[in-house]
């Protein structure tokens, strides 16, 4: 009667809307831990991100019921959550084990939502008989009292004496074990379930109850994603295998989507970038002192890009069966690589940023990635993909779009080749952009005229254009 | 006292009441060469000869007007709705006519007529062969209504609203047809109107219900007693207009839990009026809210099977409502 915990069960959250599923990373909480609202109690791996999940209410870590590892349906239980109510007091391991011996019992003492709500009923009986509903034993819902707890409570004197006749006619099997809880001293097969009898006096408030608790941040050091290398089980010399992690399992459906949904069309320029490289020369290290961040060639082709985009919109759109839907806002997916993977976190409004500011958002992007820490709002609503392929060395690409976007863009090594200028050889810093188009909306006509756009506007940069 | 089914039974109150009176008589479609589509009016014709047992047009407001017209001409027609789904063209007069004579007519005239009419879903019949129109025809002064869940009560009402001298509609349930079979009786014996049946007496929980559910009632209430320990309170209304107040009022104060299960639509049904009835005599014997398991507030019963079977409801689902509510 002490403690009247609730076990809440909790799901695994909608972390995204096309998310049917997430596997548990790791439990930053055991059983047993305490657990403030919002304080995160598990890590998840998703498609599109890792994400924590962040605890409803406030209690005490019940059990955990996902394990490591496992992948878990939206909606699916994961684990329960104890919330104390009632008397308030922790609860204490003793009960809580005899609980899980008797469910019935159990079933009663669960939750204490119901104690103080009284029907009509019982309310017509507790008058009629003078009886102190607080010495009566719920069976009901939530603990609720029943109109038939109130009748075996008078049927046994409950009311007058308080010394009870034993049990006379039948009923079901609760409330006949509740019955039994508030008279002790009857004699009742049940006997053996009862957990909780009123001779033992809860603790008062405030008594501490040994320690049961543990701290929960990171017990476990396992790795985020169980088991990525299996050996063969059979010779396996000439071969092994590697476990689909969820997001490889994600790269690989977005690609097949992409290509088979869309028409690929390729096109490719190339695009003189001396002047970017002097400018950059120039400003990288003073850039780096003020702001912290480095000045990469990549925010001089965003903002190249960006504004080709405002001069062809129709390169920022998607396909929609009967329509083709233009977005206003230019949001850049950036394609950034890991060992194992890669990812497309979006630069937001980024036609509403200048080069500095796209150089800080590459930096922050890259290094979120890299730390695994984006969240669901740095992949969501991308436009328009800049993949900066130069970076691994590539010198020609063939991209696959990033579905459902129109076109994506990839940005080559920088290489000095010897390039005829007014009928003279010089040596200037030469760059590809390769682009992959939806041949559904774009044709070769307009996509010819933004790459020119985009080299015009590269080409276009002195050593007097502005980072800010 | 002889083992039948609920449509043998029928047509055996139909039987009797027309040896017992020569101005009874059946009209309806199909009735009599073919003995009716489910074979309920089978042989009538043979015994009592086409005068008696008539072949109409499929017309069911003729039907139901020609029928009123002998009613009140001191005949004693029982008329026969094919489906209770067809019924509604006949429902002007049904509900303008037959239940507003004697009033009309300040007592002088009255309308003996019976309306027969299988109500109910559950045999792939789709959208025109399974509905419960209880509603339509609920809640109307002039009209009583009955539906039987047995055999035994199907004989022993069909004959106290042949001999009633108001308008009676007996729904009979087609799913109860041949599924349902039971002792009954040889003798000349009705079932009053107006009267619930208390089925089953228990302390835990009340259902309160009429025609085929309370099959499911009664199978689940053995279940629940057997299994869990539950004991259920069961009540068939027997009669749907007028409601039998007092039965509802002692059902309901039994166990203070009740739950009201009809396959008629939860909204607007017969289990809304049951309940406002409980609410406005038994507040203060009330252990737990109302309940109400009823098909669902969708237009037609669907003929797809699967969707039929969520339409339509079984065992399991009144034992899970049962199993809730006492559970409360």
């Amino acid at each position: 009667m002490s403690e009247n915990q609730k076990l809440t069960d909790v799901t695994m959250p909608q972390l995204a809307e096309s998310l049917v599923s997430a596997t548990i990373a790791k439990w930053l909480k055991k059983p047993g831990d305490s657990i403030e609202q919002y304080e995160p109690i598990c890590e998840v791996i998703t498609d599109k991100v890792n994400a924590e999940i962040p605890s409803t209410l406030d209690g005490v870590m019940g059990d955990i019921l996902a394990q490591e590892g496992q992948t878990v349906n939206v909606g699916d239980i994961i684990c329960r959550i104890a919330v104390a109510s009632g008397e308030g007091t922790a609860p204490s391991p003793q009960p809580a084990a005899a609980a899980s011996a008797s469910p019935q019992q159990g079933a009663g003492s669960e939750e204490g939502s119901m104690r103080f709500r009284y029907s009509p009923a019982v309310q017509t009986l507790a008058a009629e008989h003078q009886i102190d509903l607080s010495k009566v034993q719920g069976s009901g819902m939530g603990g609720r009292i029943t109109r038939k707890d109130v009748l075996a409570y008078i049927e046994k004197g409950g009311a007058a004496q308080g010394q009870g006749a034993p049990a006379g006619s039948a009923s079901f099997p609760s409330a006949q074990a509740q019955r039994e809880a508030v008279q002790p001293s009857g004699t009742s097969p049940f006997q053996g379930l009862q957990h909780q009898t009123p001779a033992e006096p809860s603790p008062p408030l405030g008594t501490a109850i040994p320690d049961v608790r543990h701290s929960g941040l990171h017990l476990t050091e396992s790795p985020k994603i169980p088991t990525i290398e299996v050996e063969g089980m059979e010779g396996g010399r000439s071969e092994y295998f590697i476990d689909v992690t969820p997001m490889r399992n994600a790269i690989a459906r977005n690609m097949r989507q992409s290509v088979t949904e869309i028409p690929h069309a390729w096109t490719m320029i190339e695009v003189d970038v001396t002047n970017i490289v002097l400018l950059r020369n120039q400003l990288k290290d003073e850039f780096k002192r003020k702001e912290g961040v480095n000045l990469t060639y990549l925010a001089f082709l965003l903002k190249a890009v960006v504004n080709a985009i405002k001069d062809y919109p129709i390169m920022n759109s998607f396909w929609a069966v009967d329509k083709i839907v233009v977005k206003r806002d230019i949001n850049l997916s950036l394609a950034v690589g890991t060992e194992d993977s890669v990812l497309t976190p979006v630069i937001h409004r980024a036609d509403q940023k200048n080069i500095a500011g796209l150089a800080r958002e590459i930096e922050d992007l890259a290094r979120k990635t890299r730390e695994g820490k984006l969240k669901l709002d740095d992949m969501q609503g991308g436009t328009f993909t800049v993949n900066n392929t130069g970076s691994f060395g590539s010198i020609l690409s063939y991209p696959i779009i990033n579905y459902p976007q129109a076109a994506i863009l990839t940005f080559e090594s920088i290489v000095k080749k010897p390039v005829v200028i007014n009928d003279m050889i010089a040596v200037r810093s030469m760059a590809n952009l390769c682009l992959s188009l939806d041949h559904r909306i774009l044709d070769g006509v307009i996509c010819g005229r933004f790459l020119q756009r985009v080299k015009d506007n590269l080409e276009g940069y002195t050593l007097d254009t502005k980072l800010y | 006292m002889a083992v039948m089914e609920y449509i043998d039974a029928i047509r055996l109150a139909m039987k009797e009441e027309m040896e017992r009176d020569e101005s009874v008589f059946v009209l309806g479609e199909d009735v009599g060469v073919k003995g009716g589509v489910f074979t309920t009016t089978k042989g009538l014709m043979d015994q009592f000869g086409e005068m008696r047992v008539l072949d109409t047009p499929l017309a069911e407001s003729a039907i139901a007007g020609v029928a009123i017209g002998a009613a009140m001409y001191g005949m004693k027609p029982i008329a026969e709705m094919q489906y209770s789904d067809f019924m509604f063209p006949a429902t002007n007069q049904i509900i303008s006519e037959a239940a507003k004579i004697r009033y009309r007519s300040n007592n002088d005239w009255s309308c003996p007529v019976v309306i027969r009419a299988p109500i109910g879903g559950g045999i792939f019949g789709g959208l025109y062969h399974s509905q419960c129109p209880e509603s339509v025809f609920f809640g109307t002064p002039g009209l009583k209504i009955v539906a039987p869940y047995s055999a035994y009560d199907a004989k022993g009402l069909l004959k106290a609203a042949i001999r009633d001298p108001d308008p009676v509609l007996f729904f009979e349930n087609k799913k109860c047809y041949k599924l349902i079979t039971g002792d009954v009786p040889d003798d000349d014996y009705v079932v009053p109107i107006g009267k619930a049946n208390l089925l089953r007496e228990g302390s835990d929980i009340t259902v309160i219900s009429y025609s085929l559910p309370l099959h499911f009632a009664m199978q689940a209430a053995e279940e629940l007693e057997k299994e869990e320990g539950i004991s259920a309170h069961v009540l068939d209304l027997r009669t749907i207009q007028p409601l039998d107040r007092d039965a509802i009022i002692a059902a309901a104060r039994a166990t203070g839990k009740v739950l009201i299960v009809h396959e008629d639509n939860k909204t607007g049904g017969v289990g809304g009026e049951v309940s406002a009835i409980i609410a406005e005599h038994c507040l203060y014997d009330l252990d737990a809210p109302i309940m109400r398991l009823c098909g669902p507030d969708v237009p037609a019963m669907p003929i797809s099977p699967p969707m039929e079977k969520f339409f339509m409801l079984n065992k399991d689902k009144v034992k899970e409502s049962m199993r809730q509510l006492a559970l409360y």
